[in-house]
């Protein structure tokens, strides 16, 4: 295990923004921590690059206390913080310079020049950094993160605030960057943590409360598919009632029904069939899949209850 | 730390505020010693650079708490203090950084007016007459106090991440260095010698020793263990996250 945090507490006065995490990520996942707003996942991520200290527990990086080692932790961390603070004034060859400095790097020119490559800021390399749009004041902190090639990147919502089209840029260079290095990547947008993770953390409310798989998640909270069919000619609904493995049916219009199965069923095929049979043909079919959205409101929902 | 250093320092060429700085330094010291009569160099019968050394000071009380009120304040409010303290380098090293870019700028603002010295030693009659010994001590003496005034302004400008604020608690807190012992040690309120110790505490009493051309161990070790102190402060300050 490389990253590991253990009894992990922040407490801010009475009120405790992370409360007894234990996690750990081992080498080549990439790690979605997803929870709504306040669920303290930036707070996890200040206390792992060593920017505040923890009130109780502890977090390791490859066997060096986030605490009583802070230096070697922060060489072998990339840290891209929540708002991406940067030099403004600096330009963006100047501050990544600087930052090869700071890490002491050997090839240090050869440095900045492959992460310019690397992060697609090639043609903007020239200009200050206050003069570039928000997608490549991204990519400029994702450049200082991955200059000193670190073992850990830790990426706190990195995709927020990015028009579509930079969206799906940097989550590709996140992606690129994570298949030789942990990723552990902060968001509260669903999708993103199920298109780029390998496993996913739910926080609500400092407290985890789902840790596994991408896809052992998906199906142990799979509900009933909920299918919307549509058939050339109308159909009756008796007919598809009588399937064995349909739950409900809701007429939407003629010819047009809302079919949910079953727990953890499969009807698509059914419903052809019986189109087949009744000499009727199937010309339309949507799958409402129960995706990471649902699992979130789901578990996130539970906690608040309690 | 050089590399923290190098920042600072490329920070204030790359803006306007080294240029205004070094301008507006010399635009006072330029006026009151060779424009303004009643301190000109051309009505004084000696020549001497007592007018520099005796504005300088006054000048950096203001101009150097306006260097250094960005340094820690706008970090903060930028954010970019989080990427400072998250990247391998110890924070007595950012300090220090911080510490030295913003003290050489003081520095590159002073050497201009090593061109009034050559001059007034022409002027002196006969040419050269100058006293030398006065002259090193008294920039002695001034570097002394932009150095105990950078490490003041560098430690208000870590309690707050508002400029202003920084920049009104240093230029006070300079003041009252710089003066407002001295001052104090004159009103009518002390027996035996506590005006002295009082007067003591004051950097004008040392500043003024060191100006007479005798750099005493006394002076040097008042400035470097105020300057210490001071810099130890901020470095409790920047060390301590509150949050």
């Amino acid at each position: 295990m490389s990253v590991v945090v253990d009894q992990l507490t922040k407490s801010y006065g009475v009120q405790k923004a992370i409360d007894a995490l234990n996690f750990s990520v081992s080498e080549g996942e990439i790690v979605g921590l997803l929870g709504p707003n306040g669920a303290g996942k930036t707070t996890t991520m200040k206390i792992l690059s060593g920017y505040i200290p923890a009130t109780f527990g502890q977090a390791t990086v490859y066997g060096n206390s986030v605490e009583t080692h802070p230096l070697e932790v922060k060489k072998m961390i990339g840290y891209l913080p929540e708002h991406n603070p940067l030099y403004l004034n600096m330009y963006v060859k100047e501050y990544l310079g600087m930052v090869a400095k700071i890490h002491k790097l050997e090839n240090q020119s050869s440095r900045v020049s492959d992460v310019i490559e690397m992060t697609g800021l090639g043609i903007e390399s020239h200009k200050k950094i206050k003069m570039l749009s928000k997608g490549y004041r991204q990519r400029v902190g994702l450049a200082q993160a991955i200059i000193h090639e670190p073992k850990v990147l830790i990426l706190d919502e990195p995709t927020s605030g990015l028009d579509p089209n930079q969206l799906i840029e940097i989550r590709q260079l996140i992606s690129q960057l994570g298949k030789n290095r942990i990723v552990i990547f902060s968001s509260h947008i669903m999708q993103e943590v199920q298109a780029l993770c390998s496993r996913v953390i739910i926080l609500n409310r400092g407290q985890l409360i789902a840790d596994s798989p991408m896809e052992s998640l998906v199906s142990q909270l799979q509900g009933s598919q909920l299918i919307t069919v549509e058939y050339q000619k109308p159909i009756d609904l008796n007919l598809l009632k009588s399937l064995s493995e349909v739950e409900t049916v809701i007429k939407v219009k003629d010819g047009i029904y809302q079919v949910t199965s079953q727990p953890g069923k499969d009807i698509r095929t059914d419903l052809f069939d019986l189109a087949v049979n009744q000499s009727n043909r199937m010309v339309g079919l949507t799958v409402e899949k129960q995706d990471m959205q649902d699992v979130f409101q789901t578990l996130t929902a539970q906690t608040n209850e309690v | 730390m050089i590399s923290i250093l190098g920042k600072e320092l490329k920070s204030f060429f790359s803006s306007l505020i080294g240029y205004l700085v070094i301008a507006t330094f010399l635009i006072f010291i330029g006026l009151f010693m060779w424009i303004f009569t009643d301190t000109s160099i051309l009505d004084n019968r000696y020549a001497s650079l007592a007018q520099l050394f005796g504005i300088a000071p006054m000048i950096f009380v203001f101009l150097i708490p306006a260097i250094t009120m960005r340094s820690f304040s706008e970090e903060k409010q930028q954010g970019t203090i989080e990427f400072l303290n998250t990247k391998p380098i110890k924070t007595w090293k950012i300090l220090i950084g911080k510490y030295l870019g913003n003290f050489l700028l003081v520095v590159i603002t002073l050497i201009p007016t090593l061109i009034y010295v050559w001059s007034v030693s022409q002027l002196g009659a006969p040419k050269g007459n100058i006293d030398m010994g006065e002259v090193i001590g008294s920039y002695a003496g001034l570097l002394f106090l932009a150095g105990l005034f950078t490490a003041i302004g560098l430690f208000t400008s870590s309690l707050s991440d508002n400029q202003i604020v920084a920049f009104l608690i240093a230029a006070v807190l300079c003041f009252i260095f710089y003066l407002g012992f001295d001052y104090l040690s004159r009103l009518p309120i002390f027996f035996g010698n506590t005006d002295l110790i009082v007067q003591k505490i004051g950097a004008e009493y040392h500043y003024a020793s060191i100006s007479k051309g005798k750099i005493e161990l006394r002076d040097v070790v008042y400035f470097i263990t105020t300057t210490g102190f001071v810099l130890w402060g901020t470095w409790i300050s920047v060390t301590k996250h509150k949050w």
